[in-house]
C-alpha cells in the first residue's frame, strides 16, 4: 500500500520472522508518517521507538533513522528505516504526528549526529552539555576517545580534588 | 500593626522562581532532575533532565556475543530484573529461529510474574511514602524479601538474575521453591489487602492522586506510553494479551484498565495487575509441564555444563560458541514484552556474525519520563512528586 502512494520514495521491503521492514528515501518522511497516521486501514498511532543506525562501510547511506510504529488498534507494526546520508545528516522530524518522538530524536541527535530540522528542542539528552562526539557511531571507540581528550566537567572535578587535598589548618 | 496585612494582596509581588528538583532526591526515585519554574505553587514550565546514569549499554551490546549481552538486560531495569531477561531472551531467540520447551515458557512467565510483583511492590511503597504515607512502604517491602530469598533459592542471586537464558532457562527448579513460592502466593492475597486497606480508600491519598496528571487516551497513545501509565488511561494495550509470548496464551489472566487517566486510576490499575499476577503464578505452578528446560538447538545454545566438564566435543562446542558466538542469520527483529514498567522492546539488526551489529533498547521509562511536563505543567508542586511516582520510572532503564 506504501508503494502505490509513494512510489519514488520506497527502497525495499523486507519481511524477516514476520516482521515487515521498509526502506524509504528521507526526502517525503513527514508525508509519509502522517499517512501512515492517518489512512484508515493502516492507522499507526501509537510511535514505539525512533532511533539511528550507522552502517559505517556496508551502506552507500551511512545513517537510517528508524521508525517502529505500532497500530493499537489493528495490532499490526512496521518497521520503517529511512536513509540518510553523512554528508547531509538532517532529516524532517515527525514531531508533528506523535508527540512520543520527541525525546527519542534528541537521543538520536545526541548519540549520532543526526539532526531533526523542526524539532523544538534539540540538543544534547543521555551525555552532558559540552560533550564532544557521538558515541554510537561505529567510529567511536569503545573507551572514549582518551584520556587526553576527556569532557571537560570531568577534568574540572579531578582539578578541584587536587586543589582540595591538602587542608590547610589555620591557627 | 493592622496594616501589616492589609492590601496584602495589592502590594505582594511574587516572581518566578526556577528550582531544580535535583538529581539527589529522595523522591525522584533514581538520577532524575527536574526544572521547575514555579510561579507561587504553580508549575510554569517542566524541563527534565537524563542521563545521570547512562551507561552506554547499546554501545556495549554492539561489543559482546548474543550470549555476553545478556547481564547487560539485567541492568536496564535493575528492580525487575527477570522481566528484562525474558525480553532479551524473547528477541533473541526471535531472531536465531529458535523456541524454548514448554517447561521453559512457563518457568519464564512465573518468574516474570514474580518479577512484576516485585517490581510493584517498589513502586507502591516509594509512591506512597514520596506523598505522606510511611506505613506501607517497609510493610510491603516484608513481602518483597521473601520474593527475593525465592530468586536466590532459584538462580543464586537477588536483584540482577540472569536466570532466563537464550533457549530456555539456566537451571530447572526444585520442589523447595516450588513448595515455598506456593505457600507465599497463598498468603499473598491477604498481604494486598492490608496494603489496599491503607491506602486505596484512605481520604488523604484520594486527595493527593484522584484529579491529579490526566492524559486522555488518544494523546497517551500518542506520547507512545505503555504499561500501567497508558492503562489508566482506558486502552488495554497490554502485550501480554496483544502480542503474546511465553506461556501467556495458556494462562487465563485479565487486564485492569482504568476510566479517567489520573493518578490513581493508574493506583488502582497496577494494584489490580498485582493480583492478576497471583492468578498467573498460582496457574503456572498447576499446569507446569515436565520436560528440558534448554532447547535443543544445538547451533544457537550452550550445551549442559556437566556434560562440558566430561566431554571433549561439547567442550569445543561451548569453546566456540562463546568466542565466535554463534552465527546468525542476516536481518532484523523487534519483540516488545510487558515489562512492569510498560514495554520493553529489543530491536536486533544482525549482519550474520556472533555479534548484534545493532541493539537498540526500547525502553518504557524513557517515554514515560518525557511525558513529565505535559503532566506537571498548570499543576501546584505536589502534584509534581504524584507524578513522577505514578510515572513509574527507573532511571537505569531510562538511561541505559
Amino acid at each position: 500500500m506504501i508503494k502505490e502512494q509513494f512510489p519514488d520514495e520506497v527502497l525495499d521491503i523486507r519481511e524477516f520472522r514476520g516482521q515487515v521492514a521498509v526502506t524509504v528515501k528521507k526526502s517525503r518522511i513527514l508525508e509519509l508518517c502522517r499517512y501512515l497516521h492517518d489512512e484508515p486501514s493502516l492507522f499507526f498511532d501509537f510511535p514505539a521507538d525512533l532511533f539511528g543506525i550507522d552502517y559505517l562501510g556496508k551502506k552507500e547511506n551511512r545513517f537510517a533513522v528508524a521508525y517502529n510504529l505500532y497500530s493499537v488498534k489493528h495490532r499490526h507494526r512496521i518497521l520503517l528505516k529511512a536513509e540518510v546520508s553523512e554528508s547531509s545528516p538532517t532529516i524532517d522530524s515527525v514531531l508533528p504526528v506523535w508527540a512520543g518522538v520527541n525525546w527519542h530524536e534528541r537521543e538520536c541527535y545526541d548519540l549520532f549526529g543526526i539532526t531533526f530540522t523542526g524539532h523544538p528542542d534539540l540538543r544534547r539528552i543521555l551525555l552532558p552539555e559540552g560533550w564532544e562526539g557521538h558515541p554510537l557511531r561505529k567510529d567511536y571507540p569503545l573507551k572514549g576517545p582518551g584520556p587526553d581528550q576527556e569532557w571537560q566537567g570531568f577534568t574540572d572535578v579531578l582539578d578541584r580534588a587536587e586543589r582540595y587535598k591538602e587542608f590547610e589548618w589555620h591557627g | 500593626m493592622d496594616n501589616l496585612f492589609d492590601d496584602t494582596e495589592n502590594t505582594f509581588e511574587t516572581k518566578q522562581l526556577t528550582v531544580s528538583l535535583g538529581p539527589q532526591h529522595p523522591a525522584t526515585h533514581g538520577v532524575l532532575r527536574l526544572d521547575l519554574d514555579l510561579n507561587g505553587e504553580t508549575v510554569v514550565k517542566c524541563t527534565p533532565y537524563v542521563g545521570y546514569l547512562h551507561r552506554g549499554i547499546e554501545k556495549l551490546g554492539e561489543n559482546k556475543t548474543y550470549f555476553a549481552a545478556l547481564p547487560l538486560s539485567d541492568r536496564l531495569d535493575y528492580i525487575s530484573s527477570m522481566n528484562n531477561n525474558v525480553g532479551y531472551v524473547n528477541a533473541v531467540e526471535k531472531l536465531f529461529g529458535i523456541e524454548a520447551p514448554e517447561r521453559a515458557k512457563f518457568i519464564r512467565t512465573m518468574v516474570a510474574e514474580m518479577g512484576r510483583l516485585s517490581s510493584h511492590i517498589v513502586w507502591l511503597g516509594t509512591h506512597v511514602l514520596d506523598i505522606g504515607a510511611t506505613t506501607p512502604f517497609l510493610l510491603a517491602m516484608t513481602a518483597r524479601e521473601k520474593i527475593l530469598d525465592l530468586f536466590e533459592i532459584l538462580c543464586g542471586a537477588r536483584l540482577t538474575v540472569s536466570y532466563p537464558r537464550i533457549g530456555g532457562v539456566r537451571n530447572d527448579i526444585s520442589q523447595q521453591f516450588l513448595d515455598e513460592l506456593y505457600a507465599f502466593i497463598l498468603d499473598f492475597p491477604s498481604r494486598m489487602d492490608d496494603y489496599e486497606t491503607l491506602v486505596t480508600e484512605n481520604r488523604i491519598w484520594k486527595e493527593r492522586t484522584v484529579d491529579v496528571g490526566i492524559i486522555s487516551a488518544e494523546e497517551a497513545i500518542n506520547w507512545g506510553l505503555t504499561g500501567g501509565t497508558l492503562r489508566g488511561s482506558g486502552v488495554d494495550y497490554d502485550v501480554r494479551k496483544y502480542a503474546p509470548y511465553d506461556a501467556y496464551d495458556k494462562v487465563d489472566f485479565k487486564v485492569p484498565v482504568g476510566i479517567k487517566g489520573d493518578c490513581y486510576d493508574r493506583y488502582l490499575v497496577r494494584v489490580g495487575e498485582m493480583r492478576e499476577a497471583t492468578k498467573i503464578i498460582l496457574q503456572c505452578i498447576e499446569k507446569l509441564p515436565a520436560g528440558p528446560v534448554m532447547a535443543e538447538a544445538p547451533k544457537f545454545t550452550l550445551p549442559p555444563k556437566d556434560l562440558v566438564l566430561k566431554d571433549m566435543e561439547h567442550l569445543i562446542h561451548q569453546f566456540i560458541l562463546i568466542t565466535k558466538g554463534p552465527t546468525v542469520a542476516e536481518g532484523e527483529v523487534y519483540v516488545g514484552t510487558e515489562v512492569p514498567k510498560g514495554e520493553l522492546g529489543f530491536y536486533f539488526i544482525s549482519d550474520g556474525s556472533g555479534k548484534p551489529y545493532r541493539m537498540r533498547v526500547r525502553a518504557p521509562s524513557f517515554v514515560h519520563a518525557s511525558v513529565m511536563p505535559r503532566l506537571c505543567e498548570g499543576g501546584l508542586l505536589a502534584d509534581v512528586i504524584a507524578n513522577i511516582g505514578t510515572i513509574d520510572i527507573v532511571l537505569g532503564e531510562c538511561d541505559r
